[in-house]
């Protein structure tokens, strides 16, 4: 089922620092007069061409009152041009047997399509159209904000960890539009209007404030002078306006408790982590996957097997973020588990990483775990425009060239200092969905 | 120690011509001595082998009150063998960032590797090791009937879950295609170390097994991995054919209630067997009607001009003995009465009336260009070979799909759409708040 919208927890989506895709080394940069950068990268193991178009606008841009903008623009970007019938688009692509779809997360909305080698200028002509030429029809507005509380009601509301998890963020980020969800509070979906669409449209939806990446079976030569043709004559737009917001320091554990319908309690800390811009990102990066990369990782081992307290256990460090982000520890609790209990037992695992060395064998596994994910993760087209795309948002495309060195030269001290320094009980959050029954 | 050679006698090698859709696939197939039947796509992109294997062990050969011996035989496999512990197990795949999962289905079991080609020996010895000498620790059964009757509590959570298995259990009372794989909570308990080590002798053996090799080594180099390996695992009693429900649900509506927002909604009845002719007739017909993702009578109707849901959509799920029809989408309890009308409307629209042209013609070019999107990762490749010989499509199929769907005419649409959708035959499931959902209007 295609899905317009995938609501991005910061455990999905930044999931891929650990999962490393293309080759930095093989991506050619070209820059518009316009300011339209794009991003290419030849692969021609499968006959099929991933286009996908980045815009640098996200929730992080929004204002308070307005949550749910970015996603909503995104929705009606479907609504047609004076050359393409509203949900056109959707049909003109399956058509021409191609797969499309696009997603808004914090830090950016992308637009993209897969397709054959031939039929692969279609969509980069569409995606040209809607740059420019968005009419964001008025007769769609109405039902198309019915669908999105739609949306936010299948995703958060009836989700209790996605509900549990909107609840922490908004705790954990006081000042940062971290804190407020993607696809909006309910209130601020129902009180936005048609003119915040456009407006929002015309200030961030221009050649300067987007990139586009292609990766797959494409000559470079010949898709450029394509590209160029399509997007070359949109004209640049003025200077979208910087996000200064900058989170202040945490001084003291949060909690948040959220009672729901559910089977099962959820159990989740969230601590404060620097990005991808800090060296330290690669040593956050293993000690996720020493802590639950795999069954014989740390968490996994003494929580699931040993002491039998969660179904599962994650821990996500979110580096590939524009903002500072995070490094969370989730779980899922077996009946009739309480959360203190699970709690108590993270706590001693992570004490344990916090004042002793991992042994040799486990960072070199680590290690072996994430140079495996590099190469089986190449093999997917989409994926690896993903992961051009994410690093392009976060921190420039070329940071993909520092990664498996980074990772390489990580040390055990390492390990233990970033987990002394960021996994910090005074700065996290801690979220528990405490399950209620129907009367 | 002498180690016995298998002898590996090539029944058939049927291998794609260099025009096949898509280009690079050129799956090879055989059969070893032992009955195993292998299909290998040499993909030298990438350093890494995929490997699907689907054993003939699906929960259809629960007995009775031994629901959910199946799936537990298969979850256990990963968890201790002759010569190795789970931990050790554990470790040895973590330490190569290999994956090895299992997991149970109603007629095959399957497991999925991924590994570099550096480890491939290694990978091949421990998923023979596995196949052959799983040991079935008590300890570790115990931990995997905690585990899986805590995932039936959480699929509880899970509305559309909650609305599928509903849904399943009315149409096919009294089959194992009407139950959870897992079992119910008191049928895991009482499941019994006896009863799972004479489940996996009887059914995990290799002439009812089908492995799909793909990635970065050859035909013959798997071969005699193979070859090395897999030495000890010998024929057992061929595969069965899987039983057709000998029950089908009457039509009635069935209410869960449960504290939510949406009304999570399927509405299905009888479908088709993946061996029927008219499937890709089907296929066709349910892309216009509710299959076309954005492309969708239903999604204009429900989503686009009305608001109604975010996700709705139809499916034909065919297996080899048994099919749905399933009709599922989600919308606030307040409107679960409207949609379920414009479902039905919609429904009935495409059996009363032909389908333009253009509608025809759109289906048919998704269907055939699109096709190849669909194995684009060696994993995707594995799992399609692995699908192809399950349901005895023959290695041509890839190049014979397009013709299957542009020789479906707009008479036929209708034919099928009267034949297969039964309006009067639906049951309706409807997982919400019901008191908000109300009565039909």
């Amino acid at each position: 089922m295609p899905q317009r919208l995938f609501r991005l927890l910061v455990s999905l989506f930044f999931l891929p620092l650990s999962i490393q895709l293309a080759e930095a080394a093989q991506v050619q940069e070209v820059v518009l007069d316009n300011g339209l950068k794009i991003l290419l990268l030849e692969d021609h193991k499968s006959p099929a061409v991933t286009f996908q178009v980045w815009y640098r606008v996200g929730g992080r841009n929004e204002k308070d009152g307005k949550s749910g903008l970015a996603h909503f623009l995104e929705h009606m970007m479907f609504k047609g041009t004076p050359t393409t019938k509203p949900e056109e688009y959707s049909r003109i692509i399956a058509k021409n047997g191609g797969r499309s779809n696009a997603f808004t997360s914090s830090d950016v909305t992308v637009y993209f399509a897969t397709m054959s080698r031939e039929k692969i200028a279609i969509e980069l002509e569409l995606e040209a159209d809607r740059m420019a030429n968005a009419l964001l029809g008025d007769t769609y507005f109405e039902p198309e904000k019915k669908v999105i509380q739609e949306e936010r009601r299948l995703r958060t509301e009836d989700n209790p960890a996605s509900a549990l998890s909107e609840v922490a963020s908004a705790v954990a980020f006081t000042i940062h539009p971290y804190r407020r969800p993607v696809v909006g509070w309910m209130q601020d979906i129902l009180n936005l209007t048609r003119q915040d669409l456009v407006d929002f449209y015309k200030l961030y939806y221009a050649p300067n404030n987007a990139y586009i990446v292609v990766v797959g079976d494409f000559s470079s030569e010949e898709i450029l002078a394509k590209i160029k043709a399509a997007f070359g004559k949109i004209p640049r737009g003025a200077e979208p306006p910087e996000v200064r917001a900058e989170e202040p320091e945490q001084r003291g554990e949060r909690r948040v408790n959220f009672k729901k319908e559910a089977e099962l309690p959820f159990h989740l800390l969230f601590y404060h982590a620097p990005n991808l811009k800090s060296p330290d990102s690669f040593a956050l990066d293993l000690l996720s996957v020493v802590l639950a990369g795999g069954r014989s990782s740390r968490l996994y081992h003494e929580l699931v097997y040993q002491k039998r307290l969660v179904r599962g256990v994650d821990a996500d460090y979110g580096g590939m973020s524009i903002d500072p982000m995070g490094f969370s520890i989730s779980a899922q609790l077996l009946p009739g588990i309480e959360p203190a209990n699970v709690e108590r037992e993270i706590d001693r695992q992570l004490e344990k990483v916090k004042s002793g060395l991992i042994s040799e064998r486990e960072l070199q596994k680590a290690k072996n775990q994430v140079e495996a994910a590099f190469v089986f993760a190449q093999d997917s087209i989409f994926g690896q425009a993903m992961k051009i795309g994410s690093y392009e948002a976060a921190g420039g495309w070329r940071q993909m060239d520092n990664y498996l060195d980074g990772i390489r030269k990580v040390t055990r001290e390492d390990i233990r200092r970033v987990a002394k320094q960021y996994l910090d009980r005074d700065r996290r959050t801690a979220g528990t969905l405490i399950p209620t029954k129907s009367p | 120690m002498t180690r016995l050679r298998i002898t590996l006698v090539v029944f058939c090698t049927a291998m794609l011509c260099a025009s096949s859709v898509p280009a690079g696939m050129a799956p090879k197939r055989s059969v070893l001595s032992n009955g195993l039947v292998l299909l290998t796509s040499e993909q030298r992109a990438l350093p890494m082998v995929s490997i699907e294997l689907l054993i003939d062990a699906g929960s259809r050969y629960d007995g009775a009150k031994q629901e959910g011996l199946a799936n537990l035989t298969t979850k256990l496999l990963r968890y201790g063998t002759k010569q190795r512990t789970a931990l050790q197990i554990n470790e040895t795949l973590d330490f190569l960032g290999a994956s090895l999962e299992a997991g149970g289905g109603e007629d095959v079991a399957s497991i999925s590797v991924t590994i570099l080609k550096k480890d491939l020996a290694t990978g091949l010895a421990l998923l023979a090791e596995i196949l052959t000498s799983s040991s079935f620790p008590q300890a570790e059964i115990d931990r995997q009937k905690q585990e899986i009757i805590a995932s039936i509590k959480a699929r509880e959570e899970d509305p559309n879950a909650v609305a599928q298995k509903t849904f399943t259990a009315a149409l096919f009372p009294a089959s194992p295609y009407g139950r959870l794989v897992e079992g119910s909570e008191a049928s895991v308990k009482t499941l019994q170390q006896t009863s799972l080590k004479e489940f996996f002798a009887r059914y995990y053996r290799p002439n009812r097994s089908i492995m799909a090799v793909v990635g970065d080594v050859s035909e013959q180099e798997i071969t005699q991995g193979l070859n090395k390996a897999f030495q000890g695992w010998s024929k057992g009693e061929p595969s069965g054919q899987p039983l057709v429900p000998t029950k089908i649900g009457a039509p009635h509506v069935l209410r869960v209630n449960k504290d939510l927002t949406q009304a999570n909604i399927v509405l299905g009845h009888n479908g088709v067997t993946r061996g029927n002719p008219d499937y890709y007739a089907i296929q066709v017909m349910n892309y216009i009607l509710g299959g076309g993702g954005f492309s969708s009578r239903v999604m204009d109707s429900i989503r686009n001009e009305r608001g109604l849901a975010y996700s709705v959509h139809s499916f034909f799920s065919a297996e080899k003995s048994h099919g749905t029809f399933q009709f599922v989408m989600q919308t606030k309890n307040e409107t679960a009465q409207d949609a379920i009308r414009l479902a039905i409307e919609e429904i009935s629209r495409i059996r009363e009336q032909p389908v333009s042209e253009q509608e025809l013609n759109d289906a048919k070019d998704y269907l055939i260009g699109s096709f190849p999107l669909r194995f684009d990762t060696n994993h995707k490749v594995a799992s399609f070979l692995a699908q192809v010989e399950f349901f005895q499509l023959g290695l041509d199929y890839p190049d014979r799909y397009s013709d299957l769907i542009r020789k479906v005419t707009r008479e036929e649409v209708q034919r099928v759409a009267k034949q297969y959708l039964e309006p009067e035959k639906l049951i309706t499931v409807i997982v919400g708040n019901q008191q908000k959902v109300g009565e039909k209007k």
